[in-house]
């Protein structure tokens, strides 16, 4: 007993040493590293803040002091120019649009993209491979080839400058992606509960939403929040298929506000306007950070 | 977040569903599986081939026509589109401008994101087990920042930050003593513009990629940097040698996918060069495309050049795999190997672009 006890003690002190020289060999290089990575990493966190902050300042700047002085702060904070951009921009109105497309868009994805996925990932059926495959190759299509064709199957179906064409448009080009996420994900579901649901006497409906789409959630959250990124993005689809103003959304609107600008500019709204369209975007994206962090590596890296 | 991971890890090596012998057994085609069937398979594909695949295989065909969209009337002309378009100059810079395009924004964005990464992930303290350094999430949810942001917004501040006269960039050049930048027109000046239209693109993607690579880092097993420290490997070291060939394919993938968006690269030049810049210069395929199908109407010839836009796509990611191959990277493990690659293509999507 005290033997060994002792055996392990002078193991353990061993193990100590030999820790401590190494420490100290790369403990200068490592120190090094540490500086060089903090100066690094100050210096890109002050590139990516400083614009940030800038539009924030010269937001409530009148667009006389934009001009004379970039960097001063404004002699009085004019909110006015919040007003100027909500009502002169539309925000409000687009901001509403890009919602209602968004959130429609992004519930039908989930929905459809979960239920595609589920079927091949749990079915055997002939054709089975060639369809998976052929939703894998439109992820690699540039958009751009498809957007003079999709103009015109728009149009044929009457669905041209609607926010229904619109929609389906974002919701089939996100399926892809949607589909090939989840579709690993629901490979890796035990089949126990599955086979337990269908003993009790569910059929196939009720099997898939009352007992698998449940145990996929966390893996659908984090295919929503990429999705949600993705579509309140798209500037080239609504740009191309949704020329109806009173339905722009809010990346055409501003893209459309900003190039209105350049005949009379009105700085100050302007920079309002990126505030208003960014800051809920900022706001969200801080409170589901670690969702995203941890989803990252999740899906991408397995 | 942890077991997930590891439930996910066991899916590609546990055989089908099929092969063990349990489930699917066939049974009785009863109506609730048919409209079963119809409703989840049917619906999302009928949406996925109306809205995608026909365009695709329609743009094939009109490339080849001189259809002007708003008449019914086209003629079928061969290959003329695509020899007027390589006669084209205006084209032919556009093409110039989106090599060069794709040749410089993956190779800095994916250096910046590396080294953010490997900062954020190696640059702790050196007792005990190799971990991340301090304020690592404060880090990295900065970094990040500007991915959350939407493109064209990020072009629309950085159209701003460049403003010869009111911009912040001329206004920190100028109060460091440097005149002459004092109306330098960053986006106006042929030598520039397509400089600062690169570090925009750039600005906008190296926080995605540096959490992409962030998360592969922290994937790396620990006792391969274990190992490398007891062969006296400082960090600079273990990042060449540990991490960069650890993490390779990753890299790979990240770098086709930032290809095909700087190919693209359509957001940001519309927010800040919506003309093309001076002299064309930072024209893109792109920007050409949209402006001879929708200002131009000639929807034949836009459309050849989506079919050229797609080739130089196809080229590019050959390129990047052919040179992976010849420096030693790739694929040689078979089928698993495989299966993972492509769920990490479908990751540096990073959504529905």
């Amino acid at each position: 007993m005290s033997v060994i006890a002792a055996d392990r003690k002078q193991a353990s002190e061993q193990k100590r040493a030999s820790d401590q020289k190494l420490t100290r060999a790369v403990a200068g290089s490592d120190r090094r590293f540490a500086v060089i990575a903090h100066g690094l990493l100050i210096l890109w966190s002050v590139i990516v803040i400083l614009p940030m902050l800038w539009v924030l300042v010269s937001s409530f700047k009148t667009t006389k002091e934009i001009l004379s002085s970039p960097f001063a702060l404004p002699d009085h904070w004019q909110f006015d120019n919040y007003t100027r951009a909500w009502s002169d921009a539309s925000i409000g109105k687009y901001f509403l649009n890009s919602v209602i497309v968004v959130v429609c868009a992004l519930v039908l994805v989930m929905l459809l993209g979960a239920m595609c996925a589920y079927i091949l990932a749990r079915f055997q059926f002939p054709g089975r491979r060639l369809i998976y495959y052929v939703m894998l190759a439109g992820l690699t299509f540039p958009v751009f080839l498809a957007i003079v064709p999709l103009f015109f199957q728009l149009q044929n179906f009457g669905l041209l400058n609607t926010r229904p064409g619109l929609i389906l448009t974002y919701v089939a080009f996100a399926l892809p992606f949607t589909m090939f996420f989840l579709y690993a994900f629901f490979r890796s579901l035990p089949h126990d509960v599955y086979e337990a649901a269908l003993i009790d006497g569910a059929g196939d409906w009720r099997a898939f939403f009352q007992v698998m789409l449940p145990m996929a959630r966390p893996g659908m959250a984090a295919v929503a929040i990429f999705n949600f990124l993705g579509l309140w993005n798209q500037f080239l689809l609504p740009v191309a298929l949704n020329t109806d103003q009173n339905k722009w959304v809010l990346t055409q609107g501003m893209a459309a506000y900003a190039s209105s600008q350049a005949y009379g500019i009105d700085y100050g709204a302007l920079f309002a306007a990126i505030v208003v369209t960014v800051v809920p975007v900022l706001i969200v994206y801080i409170i589901f950070q670690r969702r995203i962090a941890g989803s990252v590596s999740q899906g991408t890296f397995r | 977040m942890k077991d997930k991971t590891t439930t996910s890890d066991t899916a590609s090596s546990r055989p089908t569903p099929a092969a063990r012998g349990g489930r699917p057994r066939r049974r009785k085609l009863t109506f609730d599986r048919v409209t079963f069937f119809l409703a989840f398979l049917g619906l999302p594909l009928a949406i996925f081939v109306v809205f995608v695949l026909y365009p695709f295989g329609q743009a094939i065909f009109w490339a080849m026509t001189n259809w002007r969209g708003f008449s019914p009337n086209y003629d079928f002309v061969g290959l003329d589109n695509f020899t007027k378009m390589f006669q084209d100059d205006v084209f032919l810079k556009a093409l110039r401008n989106v090599a060069l395009l794709a040749a410089f924004v993956p190779l800095v964005t994916l250096t910046l994101a590396l080294g953010v990464a490997v900062a954020i992930t190696l640059g702790g303290p050196s007792k005990g087990p190799v971990r991340g350094i301090k304020g690592a999430s404060f880090y990295r949810i900065v970094s990040f920042f500007p991915y959350v942001v939407p493109a064209i917004i990020v072009g629309l501040i950085w159209a701003q930050m460049y403003d010869p006269n009111a911009g912040l960039v001329n206004g920190i050049l100028t109060s460091l003593g440097l005149d002459h930048f004092k109306e330098f027109a960053w986006l106006g000046e042929q030598a520039t513009a397509m400089p600062a239209l690169m570090f925009v693109i750039v600005w906008g993607l190296v926080g995605f990629y540096a959490v992409l690579f962030i998360a592969a880092i922290k994937g790396v097993p620990a006792e391969l940097y274990e190992a490398a420290r007891i062969d006296g490997a400082g960090r600079f070291r273990m990042t060449i040698s540990v991490t960069l060939p650890a993490i390779r394919d990753s890299v790979q993938t990240a770098y086709v996918y930032l290809g095909i968006a700087a190919l693209d690269a359509f957001v940001y030049v519309q927010a800040m060069l919506p003309n093309g810049g001076p002299n064309n210069s930072t024209l893109t395929i792109s920007q050409r495309l949209f402006n001879i199908a929708f200002a131009k109407q000639q929807f034949g010839l836009a459309t050849a050049m989506g079919v050229v836009l797609a080739v130089v796509t196809l080229v590019f990611a050959a390129l990047v795999f052919a040179i992976n191959r010849l420096t030693g990277g790739g694929e040689s493990e078979g089928g698993k190997k495989a299966r993972g690659s492509k769920a990490r293509r479908a990751g540096a999507m990073g959504g529905a672009q």
